[in-house]
């Protein structure tokens, strides 16, 4: 539903993501918003955005994988683990520049996530979901078993730093995420719209017919594993500069659900969705944190692990009723309202 | 070569336990066509039910084990109805989502009522060994064993000769067929679901009995069940069977030999490396439909 009496009257305009004044005004703000987030917040605040973003990235690699292309990816935290520690061995260990790390963590995740993409070209669907299952636990042993990546002690990584510039705050940190998830941002909408896109949109719909038209599935299906693992291993390099310490216990099979069900409760496919269902999925885990403490009082038993335990429930429950109830997601809730409120007050 | 024969023991008799798991999978799979990622879930809450009742409540052994079992089968009509119907028919990745979620949901319900704990049941099956040859079995390996065997004999019978289980078999072959029989195909997804988590409840109660009661048990039923299923493919009860018995053995062996060059924990991905050499090689398993895809 397009905004009344907005036309397209080149190319350009028809291509346009932003379309018209206001848009630009409601942008410039929120990006305001953004960059002046960490001055009012406090640290928590921009402790739970950092982590909201590096979550994103990894989340837009699954929205191609999954979302676009249909390829069923259970491992994505496996491969944001490769990232971290690719990036945490080689600023560590090999004292190389971190502007070198992140780009090759990224690379190495995707070359792994090559290999366990490779069934894809027989196994599709359920099958599919279930070997990148095994490569999480696989991935995640060989790094509990493998003594330069420290096994189960994990390993220091120092702060990330730029020509000198060192990110040794929350603060800098945060400023670096937001950076970084701008551009994936970016180039994850603008895959959505080229030939490639629209090569994983056909595949994701019916990869038999993909094929008679002349899409190489072979090709494709690859580098929408790469492409995603890609993201996840951005992802895992900050992770690892963030938390300035890496260990496999941080990477576990059920972040790899969650961040599928942040897609599935965005809405599959949408890269909107991807941004709306990681921020909804985020917010719970810290209303999770804000009840724990009532929680607790309440049963004694757990006082440990309460966090844990309503974090895991209220995740579940609220994957569950959105599959149930509104299996499109919130993007398209999102475009529903954005619909009836063009047509305001004439909406029949 | 005793060592062999005894690691050869120890898998056959653990792999009936993880064929017995992974029937409740195909069951549900082969009536409804719904992977049931949430069984391990299913197993992990089952026992602490039972560990709840003989410990805290301090009921016999037995009834407790009956009583989880009622408490299964009311379970599995109860998921039926309020998650499976909504999700026949949806997209592959919506089904695994929201049964993997279930399964988080029963671990977070668990830790909510008895902790991140580890405990065991009590010994209602002796344990000390029975030695054949130079082969020591614990007696609770050999009833379990048992005890799946038979289990998996009576379900074979159903299958083929009682009307409910033919009512199934029709069900999963197709269903509008099965409606213009006058076959309710609801309440066949209800039975069959009633069906497999009792399968859950009593593999849950007899890994429990193996092992320990506590929150790992979630992960049986996705590292070792779902490989099993694989490799026996998906619609087989046979196959479910022979599966786990392979798995086992190949656990135990690979287990055995490889742990101590690498520091153990490799028995833990043999299930994982196996079921992605099947996927590569055979993914529709060994007795599994193969599907042949035309345009």
């Amino acid at each position: 539903m397009r905004a009344a009496g907005v036309y397209d009257v080149n190319y350009a305009e028809d291509m346009a993501i932003v379309r018209t004044r206001m848009q630009w005004v409601l942008l410039a703000l929120f990006l305001a918003f953004l960059l002046a987030f960490p001055h009012f917040s406090g640290l928590y605040w921009t402790g739970v955005f950092s982590l909201m973003g590096i979550i994103l990235i990894a989340v837009f690699g699954l929205h191609i994988t999954t979302g676009l292309c249909g390829q069923i990816n259970l491992g994505q935290t496996a491969f944001i683990a490769v990232g971290a520690y690719t990036s945490a061995v080689i600023t560590s260990k090999m004292g190389l520049p971190f502007l070198l790390a992140l780009p090759s963590a990224g690379i190495i995740a995707g070359l792994v996530g090559l290999i366990f993409g490779a069934p894809s070209l027989k196994i599709k669907g359920f099958y599919l979901a279930m070997s990148t299952l095994a490569a999480q636990g696989i991935i995640i042993w060989i790094i509990l078993h493998t003594d330069i990546l420290g096994t189960a002690v994990g390993l220091r990584v120092p702060y990330a730093s730029i020509g000198g510039f060192a990110f040794d705050t929350d603060t800098k940190m945060y400023y670096l995420i937001l950076a970084v998830v701008i551009i994936a941002g970016l180039a994850a909408l603008n895959i959505t719209r080229t030939r490639v896109g629209r090569a994983f949109t056909a595949i994701r719909d019916d990869d038999l017919a993909a094929e008679v038209m002349g899409i190489n599935l072979f090709y494709y299906k690859l580098l929408a594993f790469f492409i995603g693992c890609f993201y996840a291993g951005i992802a895992g390099s900050l992770w690892a500069h963030y938390f300035s310490y890496v260990q496999p216990l941080q990477f576990t099979l059920k972040d790899s659900v969650w961040y599928l069900g942040m897609i599935v409760v965005g809405g599959a496919g949408s890269t909107l969705g991807a941004v709306l269902g990681t921020v909804f999925i985020r917010l719970l885990s810290v209303f999770a944190d804000f009840i724990s403490p009532v929680l607790a009082s309440n049963f004694p038993m757990v006082r440990a692990n309460v966090t844990y335990a309503a974090g895991a429930i209220l995740f579940a429950l609220v994957i569950i009723i959105f599959i149930v109830k509104e299996p499109r997601g919130l993007a398209h809730r999102w475009e529903v309202f954005k619909t009836w409120y063009r047509l305001w007050p004439y909406n029949y | 070569m005793d060592k062999l024969l005894q690691f050869l023991a120890n898998g056959i008799m653990i792999g009936g336990i993880y064929g017995l798991v992974a029937l409740g999978l195909v069951l549900i799979y082969k009536s409804s066509r719904v992977l049931n990622l949430a069984h391990g879930g299913f197993l992990m809450i089952f026992g602490w039910l039972c560990w709840s009742f003989t410990e805290q409540i301090g009921m016999n052994i037995w009834l407790s084990i009956v009583l989880v079992i009622v408490v299964s089968i009311l379970a599995g009509l109860g998921v039926e109805r309020v998650m499976l119907r909504p999700l026949i028919g949806q997209p592959i990745l919506a089904v695994i989502i929201a049964t993997l979620a279930l399964g988080y949901l029963l671990e977070g319900i668990a830790i909510m009522a008895w902790g991140a704990n580890t405990k065991g049941l009590p010994e209602f099956i002796p344990h000390s060994a029975i030695w054949l040859g130079p082969v020591a079995i614990p007696q609770h390996y050999i009833w379990s064993f048992g005890i799946a065997l038979v289990l998996f004999g009576i379900l074979m019978y159903s299958f083929r000769y009682t009307k409910m289980g033919l009512g199934m078999q029709i069900v999963s072959e197709d269903q509008q067929v099965a409606r213009s029989l006058g076959i309710s195909v609801k309440s066949v997804f209800a039975q069959s679901w009633a069906f497999a988590l009792a399968i859950a409840a009593i593999s849950g109660i007899l890994y429990a009995a193996l092992h320990a009661v506590s929150n790992f048990n979630l992960l049986v039923g996705i590292n070792k069940a779902l490989p099993v299923m694989i490799l026996g493919g998906l619609e087989s009860l046979p196959g479910a069977l022979v599966g786990g018995l392979i798995v086992g053995i190949f656990e135990s062996i690979g287990g055995g030999y490889i742990d101590p060059l690498v520091g153990g924990g490799f028995s833990d991905i043999v299930p994982l490396i196996l079921m992605l050499i099947i996927l590569l090689v055979r993914p529709y398993g060994i007795f599994g439909w193969k599907r042949i895809e035309r345009i």
